[in-house]
């Protein structure tokens, strides 16, 4: 049920409409990239894509939404937060298991950064909390991924790293991306966004970055 | 410069406080003023640590009652904070804090007597008001995202441990330790009513002339407030809480019959104790707010006002002395423990050796009260000043002054000012207790004259006035767009 079928997607920020009304059809199995011009709307989609789907997606948001004063292990850790009972999470907060630590840690270590298990989040760099906000999603195991612009941070063979590790994790997954090349290597389809509505939608293989870029 | 809404309301506030002034009873009625002034500085510069074995006992137990009401008032607080988005738990809220910790002091000597439990109520109540607010705010300030990307189920207790709180733990952390501090300064006041506490040995030895004796209380306590970073760590905190309790001493045994008289008796007014029904109470009321409650009224606003501005002033006056785009490292140095002093002596305190010394009116008050707030704001705008850079050539000195920072810092000084004016008043309306014809004068001598429906009435009067100071304050902020953090 990974898949989802919603139309009528709208949304409005005062009263001016900047999404739809639009469709959209993601079957299971497929690797949507949403691309378009910043201010397009890709974001606002992914935010309704999330409340539709009742938030049972693995979301890395733009703001990424890490909780500065936590160590790295548990700002993943909040991924599962669901399947813990309270008094195993409030021991958590304070002790964490040796069970967790090991996932965590084994998690971060494919992300390169599992020496940085024990900071808080305020004391990384950019990329580095983005790789945080990645790990919490891939931990969050959903059925599906909703990511926007999660690469952003990243530098070259990090950046592909990444996209591969999410490809083999998540079979089903919208992404907003601005690199086009990133978007035709990594995912099986475009959605292009213009104005708040659908102006391309497209199997991958059958594009170029030069059919892409006309939205920009 | 005068159609900015900032200066004009500073100028209708001077305005105020300038006819009140005409209005104010400010004189010094002491024959020989500056002759016990000087003794009492002559006291303070050769302290005398040794005259009586209560001195350490009454620091023990000022410390003692301040952990457990500032301990039990936050956990109260906080819990109170987790529903303050209800109307209810507002009013309830802002009503137990609008009455001063020594109003809720008397009203529990009353019925509990000198029971420990008094003093630990008399700082627990205002406190949990207090706290209830203040983390409230701090909770609402964290960044909702978080929440929002856990897991559906993640449940409401694991979601607030893990979103909320860690964000802004230091925050609270911080704001708990200050609150800790007034705890201190309130403990301290408590033995101006008779409880075991420091004010209790300031006021006998005062009352005997004992200046020597005052001078090492008061300077006892300042080291205490100044190394409260020293003896207060997190790891000894649980040490203090379960300890002090042992430390409030035996006081006098609770006699139960009292408090069931208070509330079924003492406190219905009496023309309904005399069976006189609602025909007797209309002029018992009315009798009450035209000789006491309106006189009262009066003289607390107006001495407010005289207060606020006079704090104000006192504050312009005073930050450069702790900031480091003036003068040498001497005068700094002087000016913070100038400052450090000035706010860490209880306003009530102040007024207590002002009165003494200068004999009954409103002036030892304002001074006082412009002396204690002064110190706390001046000292935090001083160390906004220090956060200013200014370009390499701006002028220096006066015009340093008046042209680069006081333009810069106007703004948080009001806005800080309008924040202490609801304090300004319930210290006001406390301050009758000294003699002051302010409405806790009016209290006390009712409470003297075993007349306590009159005084829960008048207490009542005196929380609503500030409730409506406070809101007036709030107004006043937002109107201007002023904004500060709540630790002030």
């Amino acid at each position: 049920m990974s898949g989802f079928d919603f139309s009528g997607l709208t949304a409005s920020f005062s009263g001016e409409r900047v999404i739809g009304p639009l469709s959209l059809r993601v079957e299971s199995g497929e690797q949507v990239a949403l691309v378009g011009k910043s201010g397009a709307g890709k974001s606002t989609l992914i935010r309704l894509i999330h409340e539709r789907v009742n938030r049972n997606a693995s979301l890395v948001p733009q703001e990424l939404g890490l909780v500065n004063a936590l160590p790295v292990f548990h700002n993943v850790f909040m991924g599962q937060l669901d399947r813990h009972a309270i008094w195993y999470s409030t021991i958590t907060l304070i002790r964490p298991f040796a069970r967790n630590r090991a996932e965590v840690s084994g998690l971060l270590k494919t992300l390169g950064m599992s020496e940085k298990i024990w900071m808080p989040a305020a004391s990384l760099s950019g990329g580095q909390r983005q790789r945080v906000a990645i790990a919490r999603a891939l931990y969050r195991n959903a059925p599906i991924l909703l990511a926007d612009e999660p690469i952003s941070a990243l530098d070259g063979p990090m950046a592909h790293m990444v996209m591969e590790l999410l490809k083999e994790r998540f079979s089903t997954s919208v992404i907003a991306l601005h690199d086009v090349d990133m978007a035709l290597k990594y995912c099986t389809r475009i959605v292009g966004i213009q104005d708040g509505q659908v102006a391309l939608d497209e199997r991958s293989d059958r594009l170029t970055s030069a059919d892409i870029m006309s939205l920009y | 410069m005068l159609s900015s809404p900032t200066v004009r309301t500073s100028l209708i506030f001077l305005a105020i406080a300038l006819v009140g002034l005409l209005f104010a009873d400010i004189a010094i009625t002491a024959s020989n003023p500056w002759r016990d002034l000087g003794n009492f500085f002559l006291g303070v510069i050769t302290p005398n640590f040794f005259s009586s074995e209560g001195l350490m006992t009454a620091l023990l137990r000022t410390v003692a009652f301040a952990f457990v009401g500032v301990a039990l008032g936050s956990i109260c607080g906080f819990l109170l904070s987790l529903v303050y988005r209800f109307l209810p738990v507002r009013i309830f809220c802002a009503f137990i804090r609008a009455i001063h910790e020594l109003f809720w002091a008397l009203i529990f000597l009353q019925f509990f007597g000198f029971h420990p439990l008094t003093g630990v109520l008399a700082i627990a109540i205002p406190y949990a008001g207090i706290f209830a607010k203040v983390y409230s705010e701090i909770l609402d300030e964290v960044d909702p995202e978080p929440a929002r990307l856990l897991p559906p189920g993640a449940g409401v207790i694991a979601t607030f441990l893990y979103t909320r709180i860690p964000d802004c733990w230091v925050q609270l952390r911080t704001y708990t330790a200050y609150r800790l501090e007034c705890g201190l300064r309130s403990s301290a006041i408590l033995g101006f009513v008779g409880l075991p506490t420091l004010g209790f040995y300031l006021e006998s030895s005062f009352s005997q002339g004992l200046y020597s004796d005052a001078g090492a209380m008061l300077i006892l306590f300042y080291v205490l407030i100044a190394t409260i970073p020293l003896w207060v760590k997190p790891r000894l905190l649980p040490v203090y809480i379960l300890g002090a309790p042992f430390f409030l001493g035996e006081g006098l045994p609770i006699v139960w019959g009292n408090v069931e008289r208070f509330f079924t008796q003492d406190i219905i007014p009496s023309p309904l104790r005399g069976g006189e029904g609602l025909a007797g109470l209309l002029p018992w009321l009315n009798d009450l707010m035209i000789n006491e409650a309106l006189p009262g009224i009066w003289n607390t606003v107006v001495l407010t006002q005289i207060a606020l501005v006079a704090t104000g002033i006192l504050t312009l006056l005073a930050f450069p002395l702790i900031s480091n785009h003036f003068g040498g490292p001497v005068r700094r140095t002087s000016g913070h423990v100038f400052l450090v002093i000035a706010r860490s002596t209880p306003e009530y305190i102040l007024a207590y050796i002002l009165l003494q010394l200068w004999g009954p009116s409103m002036l030892p008050a304002v001074v006082a009260l412009a002396l204690h707030n002064a110190g706390i704001i001046g000292h935090l705008i001083g160390r906004q000043t220090n956060g200013i850079r200014l370009r390499p050539d701006a002028p220096t000195g006066f015009n340093r002054y008046s042209w680069e920072l006081v333009p810069r810092v106007y703004r948080s000084f009001l806005a800080f000012l309008f924040y202490r004016w609801e304090i300004i008043m319930r210290e006001t309306a406390i301050l009758g207790i000294l003699g002051i014809y302010t409405l806790g004068f009016y209290v006390d001598s009712a409470i003297q004259n075993i007349r306590f429906d009159r005084a829960m009435v008048l207490i009542l009067i005196t929380a609503l006035l500030n409730i409506g100071i406070d809101a007036l304050g709030r107004f006043i902020r937002r109107k201007l767009a002023l904004q500060t953090m709540p630790t002030c």
